[in-house]
């Protein structure tokens, strides 16, 4: 895996996903300043990390989509190149037009961190080769804006095409209000691009990958990128 | 010439929070009348929050040496050696004053101020606590207050990037009209890599770096060495507006910047601004400084030099810069968007020049602005020490399965999950001990060190008996940190009280503060940094004396702290620690008898001692599942937070015959501690207190869905914790009745 973290001002998770890749691949991934306009060659995996990207002063993700890299990783996931954008990352990539949608603020108007459960819709994607379609994994949230909103068109769409690959459910399983944890249309935590290569998702798999800090749900999603790409090559 | 207008009047001084006296000591030292510039540095200077001088001659008191400490208090924070190469660096200090004016931005800027302290230092933050006091529940401001004061702390740590793992929030009317804000940060540095404020070289450049220079906060620590009267409310201008982005670039620009050895010496710009950190990195390398304030990055068209001096805008540093490394240090402030001004230099003679415009606008001696300034020994008195309440006397109002149940429902004992929600506890991956428990535990970067992080005091005891208090907020931050198996090493203080020109309340302070170093002493607990906030009064009406104690522990492997929770059926539950059913000051008989009396329960620091290490030790051979510290709310609502917390109930055994039963369940004896160990281990570990001579008694079973304690009806953990999670989220909804 030759992953590369976007960094821009204001992105405070970098070092949590850093590490994650690191520790999943074996592979430190590279660090790539937001006024830089190109990937390192051969890059295979986009990673926009978490974090307040200028300071969320605009809509969330608003300022950041306008980088000069972004170009670059717009390049990238239109040759079908891995993105991932997780929670900033995820609102920088519908800002910037890849995913469909926005992040609205949470149900309850409040910033929120906690664990949640997500449900796993499909295994058939790089992403969530790692889990069963139907398994029911725990990782943490941690943001005000999670809220996912699209018109009914596209939520159709979504749907249809199988494009929503977690779902934020009860330890069950099971799709209840009371666990949707932002409020979000049909509880979506992640949805993939039109060629299911580009992935948003709120949570932070990220932060629960190593067994010595208790759970490691997380970790499934970059053991199966490391997977894909090993397949791909 | 230093231009003289206006006029310097009484009325002018007295403005500047400058007594007569001080103001004589002014003219006295300078030997003409101040300029105005002058007269705002002096205040600047020489106000409460700034100089200490009511604390000074008894902060000198504490114990600040320790094997451990490589910087005690007088820096930006302490640092202590937690092995590897590595430092802690941290420090608590207030924002009370700010934060009841305007909750949000007042909170903000004070978790933005305490984390400047600590990555000026060259650490990187990776924890934040906070302790906060509000007023009575049914007060018309309080929910504003808590939901803007919330969301402050997390808005700025959020986006900054630090996880906050703890802290503690109460209730009390005597805080109405005067909340309190303490917040900690904790970060990590190489031991060799310590940044400090003193200034050293003739000639070198002194840098600005961070944000632009505002109107923002002018006065704001002359306002946090005040009084709160009726017109509290007009002083919203002197509150500073955080920009928590702007400090997070802040962060990453000054570690790089230190990291390639660009830095001679560093201080935020925090209370008093400009003025305060070029004053006391010369004063504390001896040396002069002249600033010229026309290179002064400025937010705002035309301020005086009086402004600049006085400006509180929030992220900003000044430093001492090696010469022949500013092109570099420049290129790196610039990538990351930030000013980068040259506006002074160090200087041989020890004087404090400020230039504007051509002409001078200050002149002043700088050690006698900084480390000489003046010091108080103000009056005290001590208050007559409470009688001590008989538990025999304490009618119980209800049966202890009633008491318990409505107990942990209420504000101080209640779930504080609506709270710590709303702040991001895991960024950096590192938070091995989430909110909740006994005290948070923050791996130390890839491990398998651990660092034990918790903020203690109990005002209502403090109150009571300032001097039993004292030890206690201590004694309970140091078994916090044992109760998770963690060594304590250090203390930061956090000192709130009211008008010390009252000697009443000096003597809370002064009392305080003995309690404080007995503990520390008999702990082997040294405080190394610390921060004092008087004047918390509202119309003439004192906040409870609550000295906030942060502390901090090292786990040798994370792996091996304990947890609250019961972990299965079938297990003993054994106390630890002498229970005589002290019921004084207690939750119970606060809450359930609305009896706000007697004297606190006495801490006895060698019992302390004797039963934390036993504890520990036994956390750390991995003889016990469990561990908790007991405190408010005694023995029950301590069981009924590790049932809670695992969702397994207890059978529990009666109680001694000679302790009435709500004495026994809720009284607060110190020095205790409830573990779980597995049911064939119990002799042993009965043997091994005895041995030990820490006194131990088998008081129950875990198991079943139900606390059961004898005599009483089973208690289903499922209601207990929806009584426990229900108060807040109800009352901030504003579901329960308002006064």
């Amino acid at each position: 895996m030759k992953a590369a973290v976007v960094v821009f001002p204001g992105i405070n998770r970098e070092r949590d996903m850093a590490r994650t890749l690191a520790l999943v691949s074996g592979v430190a991934p590279a660090m790539v300043w937001h006024a830089d306009t190109a990937l390192p060659p051969g890059t295979d995996l986009v990673v926009i990390p978490g974090g307040f990207s200028y300071g969320d002063y605009l809509r969330c993700g608003a300022i950041a989509a306008r980088s000069p890299i972004m170009e670059a990783v717009r390049a990238h996931a239109a040759k079908g190149g891995l993105t991932l954008g997780v929670c900033n990352g995820f609102q920088i990539l519908c800002e910037a037009g890849l995913l469909p949608g926005v992040l609205m603020r949470n149900a309850r108007l409040r910033f929120i961190c906690r664990d949640v459960y997500l449900r796993v819709e499909h295994s058939d994607s790089p992403f969530t080769r790692g889990y069963n379609a139907g398994q029911v994994i725990r990782v943490p949230v941690a943001h005000g804006e999670g809220n996912y909103i699209a018109d009914a068109d596209t939520i159709v769409r979504l749907e249809g095409e199988g494009r929503v690959l977690f779902r934020y459910c009860s330890p069950e399983g099971d799709l209840d209000p009371a666990w949707n944890v932002n409020g979000a249309t049909n509880a979506i935590a992640g949805i993939v691009g039109e060629r299911g290569n580009v992935l948003g998702m709120m949570p932070h798999p990220e932060n629960h990958v190593e067994a010595a800090l208790g759970v490691t749900d997380g970790r499934g999603l970059f053991a199966g990128l490391v997977e894909a790409l090993k397949r791909a090559a | 010439m230093i231009p003289n207008e206006p006029k310097i009047t009484p009325e002018l001084v007295a403005e500047h929070g400058l007594k007569p006296d001080e103001y004589q000591r002014v003219l006295d030292l300078i030997g003409r009348e101040p300029s105005l510039t002058e007269l705002g540095i002096f205040s600047a200077m020489w106000n409460e929050h700034c100089s200490y001088k009511s604390s000074k001659v008894h902060l000198r008191t504490l114990p600040t040496k320790g094997p451990g400490v490589i910087q005690g208090p007088g820096e930006n924070a302490g640092v202590i050696d937690i092995g590897d190469g590595l430092a802690c660096v941290f420090k608590m200090e207030s924002h009370n004053h700010p934060s009841y004016i305007e909750p949000y931005q007042g909170a903000a800027t004070g978790v933005g101020g305490i984390l400047r302290d600590v990555f000026t230092m060259g650490a990187r933050p990776v924890a934040c606590l906070n302790a906060l006091s509000f007023g009575d529940p049914k007060h018309p401001k309080t929910r504003h207050l808590v939901s803007g004061v919330v969301a402050g702390v997390g808005g700025y740590g959020n986006s900054f990037g630090v996880p906050t793992v703890g802290g503690s929030v109460r209730f009390h009317a005597r805080y109405d009209g005067n909340n309190l804000v303490n917040a900690m940060a904790v970060g990590i540095a190489e031991k060799d890599k310590i940044f400090y404020a003193a200034a050293s070289g003739v000639g070198m450049p002194i840098v600005y770096l961070g944000s632009k220079t505002g109107r923002d906060g002018i006065h704001g620590a002359s306002m946090a060495s005040a009084e709160f009267g009726e017109d509290s409310d007009a002083k919203r201008p002197t509150v500073q507006v955080g920009d928590p982005f702007a400090e997070k670039l802040l962060l990453e620009a000054c570690l790089e910047i230190m990291h390639k050895g660009c830095v001679i010496a560093i201080q935020d710009m925090g209370a008093a601004g400009l003025t305060c950190s070029a004053v006391e990195m010369g004063a504390k390398g001896d040396l002069g400084v002249t600033l010229n304030l026309d290179k002064v990055p400025c937010r705002e068209e035309g301020m005086s030099a009086y402004e600049m001096m006085l400006s509180e805008s929030q992220e900003r540093m000044l430093m001492v810069l090696k010469p022949e490394k500013e092109q570099e240090a420049e290129a790196i402030f610039r990538k990351w968007g930030l000013d980068f001004a040259i506006v002074g230099e160090t200087t041989p003679g020890k004087r404090f020049i400020v230039r504007h415009g051509g002409d001078v606008m200050a002149d002043l001696p700088i050690k006698e602005l900084g480390d000489q300034a003046p010091e108080y020994k103000r009056p005290f008195v001590n208050a007559a020490k409470p009688a001590i309440i008989d538990a025999e006397d304490v009618k119980a109002p209800m049966g202890v399965a009633d008491a318990l149940e409505k107990l942990i429902a209420t504000p101080d004992l209640c779930s504080k999950r609506w709270v710590w929600e709303q702040y991001d506890h895991i960024i950096q991956g590192n938070t091995v001990q989430r909110p909740g428990g006994d005290a948070a535990v923050v791996r130390v970067e890839n491990g398998p060190k651990g660092l034990a992080l918790t903020t203690d005091v109990t005002p209502r005891y403090c109150e009571a008996d300032p001097f039993e208090g004292g030890k206690q907020a201590v004694a309970e931050c140091w078994r916090n940190l044992t109760a998770v198996g963690a060594r304590p090493l250090a203390v930061t203080d956090n000192l709130n009280f009211g008008n010390p020109e009252r000697p009443e309340i000096m003597g809370q302070f002064v009392g305080a503060i003995r309690g404080i170093a007995e503990a520390c002493k008999a702990l082997d607990f040294p405080v190394v940094s610390g921060n004092v906030s008087l004047y918390n009064e509202t119309n003439g009406r004192a906040i409870l004396p609550t000295p906030s104690i942060g502390g901090v522990g090292l786990l040798d492997d994370f792996t091996k702290s304990a947890t609250l929770s019961f972990k299965r059926a079938g297990e003993a539950v054994l106390l630890i620690g002498e229970t005589t059913g002290w019921l004084g000051q207690s939750m119970y008989l606060r809450e359930l008898c609305l009896r706000e009396e007697g004297a606190p329960p006495p801490v006895d620091l060698i019992e302390e001692r004797e039963n934390g290490d036993f504890v520990r030790a036994l956390i750390l051979d991995g003889s016990v599942t469990a561990a908790h510290d007991l405190s408010d709310g005694g023995l029950a609502v301590a069981l009924a937070e590790m049932a809670m917390a695992s969702g397994i109930g207890a059978r529990l055994s009666a109680a001694p015959d000679d302790i009435p039963a709500h004495a026994y369940w809720f009284g607060e004896d110190q020095a205790r501690y409830l573990v779980t160990v597995p049911a064939a281990k119990v002799k042993a570990m009965v043997e091994r207190a005895r041995a030990a001579s820490v006194p131990v008694w088998e008081i129950g079973t875990t198991g079943g869905d139900a606390l059961t304690l004898p005599g009483e009806r089973p208690i289903l953990v499922t209601m207990l914790r929806e009584r426990f999670e229900g108060w807040l989220p109800a009352y901030m909804a504003g579901e329960l009745p308002q006064a």
